[in-house]
């Protein structure tokens, strides 16, 4: 029998460990931004922060000072509370909307790419049609017809990001399904719902992930368009968007009502992005050896 | 039909082919990937099928353990026919027969533990058992020569293209099968590894008692390992002999065309000048009755009418042919 | 073996940086080459044989770095420009790889492509430039060229594609001609086709070859020198036929063994080499064939041994426990 040398390769879990040793302090800053903004937005009630909803009016657009971290906005509500609830309704808008997507766009791409024929058909025409549906009109008429809520919001960003995770997760299992190892498990006997889970679902989730992370960034950024524009959440609950809308009138005056909302939302976008592309590179499994 | 009686087990051939036809549709064009083929193995028998890309080598192989869609013709496998098997009736009868492909890497799923690979057998044929699963895991590793310790927890991206398809073999061998289809088993190996692999299979089949359809577009790796050859032309057999009768005698055209282009490690041969016999016809538009016939320096008239059926040339050597070589 | 040499490879080395440390991938190759002539150049994967073609035609990528010489036509090839190296590559030196579905441009028609060419390095206008692709086309043996010019590569077979990118290499008549692995992705009638036509061009244009390939098959009776690499050196290098007739680096001859031979019975045991090729981030001290050499000696496994001269100063090889007997083919 021939003899066998394995080489002695470290475990792939100390590759892993030493390739993250390499990264640069860019890709920490964004994690510590990310996780900032996280431990913020979830301890905001115990931190030592005035309400964000107690309106001081003669305090109104007064400049940073002991008092206001950060100044009041033009109803003389703490400017840095709204900034903390803010962000609040930015994660959980921009995390859970894009999950609705994943879960049925995932399931959807995955079901269409393996079964092809007509279910295919039907998917991807119907996922055409919900694409050319304009979406500020369809959050209008949903808000209009059943309100302005975070509830809502969330569901309306979530479908209309349906169509794109169904596009990457059929393109990627289209790939994959031609593979020989798919080929391998049918002709093992396996059943469909076992190749879908055990074979092509580890290997689909990775694009998922990392197109998720950027479907987060994107819907805090719609969110914040639709706040802006005054579909969004409704007051007094504070959202970047929504501030940065109040902002504009005292842009003269006070334009860090603007602007602060407006940076904060662009590092967590920035973060956002580079964590989610940083993280694919690092988990893709090479190809072969050399 | 196709050999001696005296090469059959005592209840008749292990897998016998009847009259195949494997078509599917390109845009609106059908593409005659098998047509009409017919052939048997017998228990404990290596037939090589051999023929270049396009003839349906592959196609046949996978129509074989139906992973392709077949038009019309029978398989039957140890007296059962495959063909008419439907759900949990088709599982069981697919682990007794087993594939291995050409491109060991992409055989695996790049996702998934060399352990957990080579257990999924063994989950989807309902051994609850862990420990059994991995005893048996074990012993299909250590067959192929490496080290279980060493592989389990690996991915398949930490290993060598030849050392992936010993995975594969051990893979096809912890159900214990009698049947092993390999699908260009080495084409994508370096030379060196290529010899390792084959020696293996050798040994395989010898000490699991396997029967071997070995599929492949190399003559010589192809007469290597087997006991009979079948030669493939755009989706029909041209011609089926005993290995050693094929090389010395070949009755097909095709099949001494095929001999001639092998090229020899032997300065002192010097290759013929190649007769530019163009390239093979697409199988979407096969030629008319013998499909080789635009490349056959002896085909006529007879050639474009009739499809030349099989028969036997001199005993134990088929070829279909209406000139066959003598 | 006379005149000038149109081409001297002087113990170039190729460096990769990786994630994993140094990758020695060419390791001090000495190589000549005069006009007319074939070389061979024999191995496995990761051998270093295209990183040696690479090396040649500095085409290299941008992370590797080189050392050594190569002197093509009296040029030293490091110190040209961009601007000459553009110009050498396509009137003197051509390359043909292993791909051509990757190597021809899939959204341009064949014609695009030749013609192109041909206006840019020959300055030849429209007409011209057309009338001499048909005729190409035509020489490495496709039908029907002038319906070619407008089909796109996918639309053409394999080894139809191989004879375009021929035409392409060779449509500026250079001097030297490197085929990289030209045959390997095709079926065996057309090997035999294309590898014949590529002598047939190199005899008629009295080219210079270099053919790099994995099959000891091809290189027999198609090169007049073949040189085998491991590792990313020439472990033997000879004329073809005093090759094959003694080889002396145990290397060459399990790889020669190794090929299951047409006239050998069936189900004979093939003596395989055992063990893996190396990993190139991984230099062994000695020998780099020496774990899997059954003749291996202690020597072996310390020093590495350089290239000495046989029995003629054409043949060269690298190896302490050289095979004594007249082993050649087919044992």
């Amino acid at each position: 029998m021939a003899t066998l040398e394995l080489t002695l390769e470290k475990d792939v879990g100390a590759e892993i460990s030493r390739r993250a040793r390499r990264l640069g302090p860019v890709f920490w800053s964004a994690v510590g931004w990310m996780v900032f903004v996280f431990a913020v937005a979830i301890l905001a009630e115990v931190l030592p922060l005035p309400s964000p909803t107690d309106m001081d009016m003669l305090e109104r657009r007064a400049p940073i000072s002991a008092l206001h971290w950060l100044g009041t906005d033009g109803l003389g509500r703490d400017e840095l509370a709204r900034l903390v609830y803010g962000a609040r309704i930015s994660l959980i808008v921009g995390l859970c909307a894009p999950v609705i997507g994943l879960t049925i766009g995932g399931a959807l791409g995955m079901l269409s790419g393996y079964f092809r024929g007509r279910f295919e058909t039907l998917v991807v025409g119907s996922m055409d049609v919900l694409l050319a549906f304009p979406p500020l009109i369809l959050a209008l008429a949903v808000t209009a017809y059943l309100g302005q809520s975070i509830l809502n919001l969330t569901v309306i960003l979530g479908v209309l990001g349906i169509p794109a995770f169904m596009r990457v997760a059929r393109a990627a299992t289209l790939t994959l399904a031609r593979r020989e190892f798919v080929i391998a498990a049918q002709a093992l006997g396996a059943t469909h719902a076992r190749i879908l889970l055990r074979e092509l679902l580890p290997n689909v989730a990775l694009p998922l992930l990392a197109f998720f992370l950027l479907g987060v960034a994107v819907t805090i950024v719609v969110e914040g368009a639709l706040s802006f524009l005054g579909l969004g959440v409704p007051p007094p609950i504070s959202s970047w968007g929504s501030m940065i809308g109040e902002g504009r009138e005292s842009l003269d005056v006070a334009p860090r009502l603007a602007f602060i909302p407006a940076t904060a939302m662009f590092l967590t976008v920035l973060s956002f992005n580079l964590v989610g592309d940083t993280l694919r590179a690092l988990t893709d499994p090479r190809q072969g050896a050399l | 039909m196709m050999q001696d009686n005296t090469l059959h087990g005592p209840t008749g051939p292990l897998l016998n082919v009847q009259n195949l036809v494997v078509e599917y549709v390109v845009g609106n064009k059908i593409v005659h990937a098998v047509s009409d083929v017919s052939l048997e193995i017998a228990r404990g028998e290596t037939l090589g099928l051999v023929g270049e890309s396009g003839c349906g080598k592959s196609t046949l192989g996978r129509a074989v353990l139906r992973l392709r869609p077949t038009v019309s013709g029978r398989v039957l496998f140890d007296g059962e026919d495959l063909t008419a098997m439907q759900g949990d009736a088709l599982r069981k009868m697919r682990r007794r027969v087993q594939l291995i492909f050409q491109d060991p890497i992409a055989s695996l799923n790049p996702r998934r533990r060399i352990g957990d690979i080579i257990a999924e057998p063994l989950v989807i044929a309902g051994v609850k058992d862990p420990s059994e699963r991995h005893q048996r895991v074990c012993d299909a590793l250590d067959a192929v020569g490496l080290d279980p310790p060493l592989v389990l927890s690996r991915l398949p991206h930490e290993f060598s293209g030849g050392q992936c398809q010993r995975i594969c073999i051990a893979r096809a061998l912890v159900l214990n099968p009698d049947f092993i289809i390999c699908d260009e088993p080495v084409s994508a190996l370096d030379v060196s590894i290529r010899a390792q692999i084959l020696n293996l299979l050798e040994e395989m089949k010898a000490r699991f008692g396997l029967t071997l359809l070995f599929i492949a577009h190399d003559l010589a790796v192809v007469k290597a390992v087997s006991d009979r050859v079948a030669v493939m032309y755009l989706g029909r057999l041209c011609e089926v002999s005993p290995s050693e009768q094929l090389f010395a005698k070949p009755a097909h055209p095709y099949t001494a065309l095929l001999i001639e282009a092998i090229p020899v490690p032997d300065p002192d041969v010097r290759p013929a000048e190649s007769v530019p016999v163009g390239e093979p016809p697409s199988p979407i538009a096969p030629p008319s009755g013998c499909r080789f016939r635009t490349r056959c320096p002896h085909a006529d008239q007879k050639c474009r009418d009739e499809v030349p059926p099989m028969r036997a040339v001199r005993p134990g050597q088929y070829a279909a042919c209406h000139h066959p070589l003598s | 073996m006379s005149g000038q040499a149109l081409l001297s490879v002087e113990s170039v080395a190729v460096d990769l940086p990786t994630a994993r440390g140094n990758l020695r991938a060419v390791d001090h190759v000495d190589l000549t080459l005069s006009a007319g002539r074939t070389l061979g150049i024999v191995g496995e994967s990761g051998c270093g044989k295209t990183m040696l073609s690479r090396a040649i035609l500095q085409l290299l990528p941008k992370k590797a770095k080189l050392s050594g010489r190569v002197m093509f036509d009296g040029r030293d090839l490091a110190s040209c420009g961009a601007d000459q190296l553009r110009k050498l590559r396509a009137r003197s030196l051509a390359v043909v790889f292993q791909d051509p579905m990757t190597s021809l441009n899939p959204v341009l028609t064949i014609g695009t492509q030749l013609i192109e060419t041909l206006q840019e390095h020959l300055d030849l206008d429209a007409l011209a430039a057309r009338k001499r692709t048909v005729d190409l086309l035509a020489a490495v043996g496709i039908p029907a060229p002038e319906q070619r010019l407008m089909q796109y590569p996918h639309q053409l077979s394999g080894g139809m594609r191989q004879r375009v990118a021929i035409a392409i290499a060779l449509s500026c008549e250079p001097k030297l001609l490197i085929a990289d692995e030209p045959t390997t992705a095709l079926d065996v009638t057309i090997q035999a086709q294309i590898l014949d036509l590529l002598a047939r061009e190199q005899r008629r244009r009295h080219m210079a070859m270099i053919l790099i390939t994995h099959d000891l098959g091809v290189v027999a009776g198609r090169t007049d020198e073949v040189a085998v690499m491991y590792a990313g050196r020439v472990v033997e290098r000879a004329p073809t036929q005093a090759l094959f007739k003694k080889m002396h680096m145990p290397y060459t001859q399990a790889l020669l063994s190794a090929i299951p031979k047409l006239d050998a019975a069936p189900h004979t045991r093939l003596p395989a080499i055992s063990g893996r090729p190396p990993d190139p981030t991984r230099p062994i001290n000695g020998c780099s064939f020496s774990p899997r050499c059954r003749y291996a000696i202690d020597r072996c496994r310390r020093e590495k041994p350089p290239l000495a001269d046989a029995e003629t100063v054409d043949h060269k090889y690298a190896c302490f426990h050289p095979l004594k007997l007249s082993a050649g083919i087919g044992t």
